[in-house]
């Protein structure tokens, strides 16, 4: 039962009304969804040739092959890719993550066929010119410095170290200083024939451009482009939760303030207890002011500018995260504060006043999420990654509204253990003020 | 972007602002007052951030936590920013919930308690702010830098003050600083989105025209000289990474050189988006400083950052140095590229470059609400809402000989400060 408060027009919401969805020959993906209001398009989709499928020692590499797409094709060097796209206000990009290729772009609507063209020629044809293997290689390795600089970075990439012990989840899709200098172009060529395939690709087009044109358009660019013969094989290990609680700190010179990450797993995203846990997590540490934790850590004690809970919920598995940002010297006092928060969070249930905020949150933003084309495109790619239906966002409100104080405990309980956590802080433990 | 925009004045002085539109059930409600820290003197630097912050810690109506509760309750968004010239307030919502926002916001124009007890716990947690800052080389390098180009003008100080200030300032301090700047007479009410303009004025009135409206006492500000010579100054710290920072005095956002160095910048470094609710941004791999710079291998990136301000602010470009390469080579290869532009002007196809890209900016951007009525607003503390609307007119009305001139005044290497972070490997 949907309740008075949550007054909103569900058949405003995407679905399976308004999304139109195909699947070309080759095995592309195609998502759409008209809005005429805006004279723009939004691109969002992705292939799944994720780091997961990076050799260890040459970690990164499905990163690097992202960014390397656009420097060069058979048919447009780097600067007339650039000069097509800049020069009409259009914006392209890729990045990779754990188990895909992103890739995200906008651009005025009369201009969507130029950008299409430029999108199918990086991803089909790419030609990874030498020269700019290593001018990325150079950038890569910059914003890596910069990352062992960052106590937020340092932190987060140890406890998914730590959390994830052998499994992709645990190592950074940016790789490490010594992995990227291992890769080279054929290792680049290679993944690209490898891994790039249509039958694992998905686009979601959304804005001033009705489906059947937008279906034309990516049939036209890429309905040649066919699959390697051999299908595609993953084997992950299995991901185990903490044995005990492992405490671990990164020292980074000269750093007035130290970042700490806590946490152990959290539910899949296919997982049946996942919304009561998402729900559980915003009542933990985001509604209002950064919800429990924000209060006891913020607001009270008066220890950090933010402290904050996330719940991370992938294919494979999921992670539970409490970070904030401290003094030095407040570390362990931030941490015992958490620490409280997540023992009552695990033993008691939560209040119906705070399940009702949290419900209400839920339901009550998302008109506010998918107000622009971008937010819709976030929302159907999700539908399409997670196998959500395309009614789901018509279906949500009465999900959220069923979840009970129980559900939640229960959540809480199958996953977050107090006594067995992952700790990691990083900054300047050794000159604290 | 050019829908009709409505503008009243209530009788105690507040400014209202209206714009309709009706493409999704949501509203955005902005309230800014004319106070950041260029209100702000040596010995209080700081305040007005910090009195941001503590007009979330309640009211005798709506007591601490009850406000973002009942925002966050009904799916809004809401947050609140300070900066060089503004604090400003905002709330998000279903359309059906705006009454919420209004009662809360009028309410802590005038009602807020400054509690003693929450300005204490409210300063560990600015100080902390300030920390977390304070980790990125580029927030000390570019605190130097504010300090070295303005000897006397306010606009030298972080607007997070200074550690010293945060350390005393009181309570009486911050309340005093509230009863002077948010009052009626010094702020603005701005609301986009799914309503009608004269039942929205109406409720409007009947929250706010109760406040007293107080004349708020003038600045002054003592404006400082253009540098003659070059400030150089160098930040250390650890790290592996280089960045050289060129800083030049910028033009006031109400002049016609603000929209002249709004082309230059974006022919150097790339388009800035005025987009800070989604929209994105344009790559800049095509500007005129990424292909002498990163192309060549001497760089890892350059951007450029120019912002509206009531007093002549700064004009950064920031340029994270390659590994390999010395800063000083960068220097000269940068000096050599403004130089083109100050001999010769740059072509009308770079200015209509420059227009089509402010122009699909501001559709993309426009696609939120929270956009639009943020750019209602803003506009407003430092000129007036016709600024946002004359944008894109501004820009195309350059012509390459306007913009030689405007180059040659506003970018010569003698009136700039020089600063570079330099890095200290292996320091533990």
């Amino acid at each position: 039962m949907i309740n008075h408060s949550h007054k909103i027009n569900i058949k405003s919401l995407p679905g399976s009304h308004d999304i139109s969805r195909k699947v070309l020959p080759n095995g592309i993906t195609l998502l759409a969804r008209s809005n005429f209001q805006s004279a723009s398009v939004v691109l969002s989709g992705y292939i799944g040739a994720g780091s997961l499928f990076d050799p260890k020692e040459k970690l990164g590499l499905a990163h690097f092959t992202s960014l390397a797409l656009m420097r060069g094709t058979k048919n447009r060097d780097f600067q007339q890719i650039f000069e097509n796209l800049e020069s009409i206000g259009a914006s392209l990009g890729f990045g990779a993550s754990v188990h895909n290729t992103n890739l995200g772009g906008r651009c005025l609507a009369d201009d969507l066929p130029l950008v299409v063209d430029i999108l199918s020629d990086c991803i089909v044809n790419p030609i990874f010119p030498e020269g700019y293997i290593e001018k990325l290689r150079a950038q890569l390795m910059t914003s890596l410095a910069i990352r062992a600089q960052d106590t937020a970075e340092m932190a987060s990439l140890e406890f998914d170290k730590l959390l994830f012990e052998n499994h992709p989840y645990g190592l950074p899709e940016d790789g490490y200083p010594e992995t990227i200098r291992e890769i080279s172009r054929t290792d680049l060529l290679q993944f690209h024939s490898n891994y790039y395939r249509p039958d694992n690709m998905v686009i979601v087009i959304v804005g001033a451009i009705d489906h059947e044109s937008a279906f034309d358009l990516f049939e036209k660019t890429f309905g040649q482009w066919q699959n390697p013969l051999s299908p595609l094989k993953v084997q992950l290990s299995p991901v185990v939760p903490p044995k005990e609680t492992i405490q671990q700190h990164i020292e980074l010179p000269g750093k007035s303030q130290s970042d700490l990450v806590m946490g152990t797993l959290g539910p899949r995203r296919h997982a049946p207890e996942y919304l009561a846990a998402s729900i559980g997590n915003n009542i933990l540490g985001q509604f209002g002011m950064m919800g429990r934790i924000g209060d006891s850590v913020r607001e009270k004690a008066g220890l950090a500018y933010y402290a904050s809970t996330s719940l991370n919920a992938w294919i494979e598995a999921g992670s539970w995260e409490v970070s904030a940002g401290v003094n030095p010297s407040n570390i362990n006092k931030a941490a015992d504060l958490i620490i409280k928060e997540l023992e009552r969070f695990s033993s008691e249930p939560v209040s119906q006043g705070e399940l009702e905020d949290s419900k209400s949150n839920f339901i009550g933003r998302l008109p506010l999420s998918l107000e622009s084309n971008s937010g819709v495109a976030n929302a159907v790619l999700n539908l399409e990654r997670f196998n959500l239906g395309l009614d789901y966002l018509q279906r949500y409100p009465s999900l959220i509204e069923a979840i009970t104080p129980e559900d939640i405990l229960k959540a809480a309980k199958k996953y977050i253990d107090p006594q067995k956590l992952i700790i990691v802080s990083a900054g300047s433990q050794k000159m604290s003020k | 972007m050019v829908d009709k925009i409505n503008s009243f004045t209530l009788t105690n002085g507040l400014k209202v602002l209206l714009k309709e539109i009706h493409s999704s059930p949501i509203i955005s409600h902005w309230v800014w007052y004319r106070v950041g820290s260029r209100n702000e003197v040596e010995g209080k630097t700081g305040i007005s951030h910090w009195a941001e912050h503590m007009q979330f810690k309640g009211t005798p109506k709506f007591p601490q936590g009850v406000l973002d509760r009942a925002i966050s309750r009904d799916g809004g968004m809401w947050n609140a920013f300070t900066h060089l010239d503004w604090t400003t307030f905002f709330e998000t919502v279903p359309a059906e919930k705006i009454n919420l926002p209004l009662e809360l916001e009028s309410d802590r124009m005038n009602n807020s308690i400054y509690d003693p007890l929450e300005v204490e716990s409210e300063r560990t947690v600015i100080i902390s702010e300030r920390e977390g800052n304070e980790n990125e080389p580029l927030f000390r390098l570019e605190e130097a830098i504010q300090l070295a180009a303005f000897k006397f003008h306010p606009y030298r100080n972080e607007v997070l003050g200074s550690i010293a200030d945060l350390q005393s300032i009181q309570r009486d301090d911050l309340f005093n600083h509230y009863k002077t700047y948010y009052n009626p007479q010094n702020a603005v009410v701005a609301v986009a989105g799914d309503f009608e303009t004269e039942k929205m004025l109406e409720l409007i009135k009947d929250r706010y025209t109760d406040i007293p409206g107080n004349p708020v006492p003038k600045t002054t500000i003592r404006i400082d000289q253009i540098l003659h010579q070059e400030e150089q100054i160098e930040v250390h710290g650890p790290g592996e990474t280089t960045y050289l920072e060129l800083t030049w005095r910028a033009p006031a956002a109400n002049s016609d050189d603000f929209f002249a160095l709004t082309v230059l910048d974006s022919y150097l470094t790339g388009p800035t988006s005025l987009n800070m609710f989604g929209g994105g941004g344009i790559s800049n791999k095509t500007s005129r400083l990424y292909k002498s710079l990163v192309e060549k291998e001497l760089a890892v990136s350059v951007v450029g950052s120019l912002q509206a301000t009531i007093d002549p602010f700064l004009y950064n470009i920031t340029i994270t140095v390659r590994p390999d390469r010395r800063w000083q080579d960068v220097l000269s290869t940068v000096d050599a590229e403004i130089d083109k532009i100050l001999q010769s002007p740059i072509s009308q196809s770079d200015i209509d470059r420059a227009v089509k890209q402010a122009r699909a900016l501001f559709t993309y951007g426009s696609e939120n609400i929270t956009n639009q009525a943020f750019w209602l607003g803003y506009s407003e503390m430092f000129d007036d809402y016709e600024w946002f609307l004359n944008y894109v007119d501004h820009l195309k009305s350059s012509t390459p000989s306007r913009l030689l001139e405007a180059a040659q005044r506003l970018l010569p290497s003698n009136t700039r400060v020089r600063g570079v972070f330099l890095p200290e490997r292996g320091e533990a």
